[in-house]
């Protein structure tokens, strides 16, 4: 072994044992930072939400509003073929009366249905747990639209104009929530619903990483009781619903 | 006979010089010069190559390195005058256009940068 490549090995070892050294000291942090531009999603993180009905206001749209402006849907005035991303749903007990109100959007789901139908592999799931639709391979057959039990998905009918660079959509293909993937590999840590509804004083939705045990929505979730819509299905969804 | 060959060789090479004039070369205009993100020969050869790797990475596994990024293209090549890579003197459309490929990367993708979106955050 000449000098340079026995310095490059002890070089080695020590970086080595440095990152040994401050790894456990360190992981906290390295959880909570953004992903660098060239690393590739994780499949230690889990991006899910929790929606709290009883903080969400019945006529309250503001994650509705929100969430067209950073995807850039906009009305057409013919909403039965509008794209939808977000849906208020109003929930009423016939029995006692009780009302509230409550966002549904794509689940996430850990076992995603529209995966399973997707005849082009269009339809896929992000190692880290978002559900996406892979718009270069969609043909627009819509079977995702029937298989998926929550209607999250939306058809793109007529041609656009105007898209967001952050959020190509087109005609032909099909869509739905992407948890704001664009603002996830940012950075930001968070969706533009929570967001907004944070900002009205509502913190019904909290976003997160369901497999860090110290995440606002881990704790969350700890401590309330919560529900996956449809779990007789076991789709596993990463949207979590507390009191419906 | 000799004559007879002559004379078509003569209107081939005339229909040849013409098919040339047909068409004018594209002018591509370069509004900021400067250094792309490889030499020009390989751009113009395999920017298509390029740009599908990088949406298959980007979609697929959230990779999202500048280069070779469609939004990166836009943000650079831009007109000036119309803010698009389309119409007019736009830097894709008058290449794709003189070439005869479809260009459809923007029937979904913005053409514009993101300050000139038209639904850009204010």
């Amino acid at each position: 072994m000449n000098d340079d490549s026995r310095r490059g090995f002890l070089g080695t070892v020590a970086a080595t044992l440095a990152g040994i050294a401050i790894s456990p000291g360190i992981r906290l942090i390295e959880l909570a930072a953004a992903r660098a531009p060239e690393e590739h999603a994780s499949g230690r993180v889990r991006w899910g939400m929790l929606i709290d009905t009883a903080k969400c206001a019945t006529g309250c749209t503001d994650c509705v509003t929100a969430c067209n402006k950073e995807n850039g849907l906009h009305d057409t005035g013919r909403p039965r073929t509008d794209a939808q991303w977000i849906r208020k749903i109003d929930l009423k007990d016939l029995r006692s009366g009780r009302q509230h109100s409550a966002p549904v959007m794509c689940q996430h789901c850990a076992e995603p249905p529209c995966v399973d139908v997707c005849p082009t592999g269009a339809s896929f799931k992000r190692a880290d747990g978002i559900v996406l639709v892979d718009k270069h391979t969609c043909i627009g057959c819509r079977y995702c639209v029937m298989a998926c039990p929550y209607k999250a998905r939306s058809f793109v009918h007529e041609n656009l104009t105007d898209q967001l660079p952050a959020v190509p959509r087109g005609k032909g293909t099909v869509e739905a929530c992407t948890l704001c993937v664009h603002k996830i590999d940012r950075g930001d840590g968070t969706t533009a619903c929570a967001d907004a509804c944070k900002a009205a004083g509502h913190e019904a939705i909290v976003f997160g990483d369901l497999n860090d045990p110290q995440s606002e929505v881990s704790r969350r979730l700890r401590e309330i009781p919560s529900r996956h819509l449809r779990g007789d299905l076991r789709l596993n969804t990463g949207v979590r619903y507390a009191g419906v | 006979m000799l004559q007879l060959a002559a004379t078509f060789a003569l209107a081939l090479a005339a229909g040849l010089s013409l098919a040339s004039d047909r068409v004018p070369k594209p002018e591509i205009v370069i509004e900021k010069p400067g250094q792309c993100v490889e030499p020009a020969d390989v751009m113009r050869r395999s920017h298509m190559n390029f740009l599908l790797h990088q949406r298959d990475l980007t979609v697929h596994e959230g990779i999202r390195t500048p280069k070779f990024s469609l939004a990166g293209c836009v943000e650079c090549h831009a007109s000036t005058k119309t803010g698009s890579v389309l119409g007019q003197g736009g830097f894709c459309q008058d290449c794709h256009s003189y070439a005869g490929v479809k260009l459809d990367c923007f029937e979904c993708h913005a053409a514009k940068p993101q300050h000139l979106s038209a639904r850009a955050k204010p």
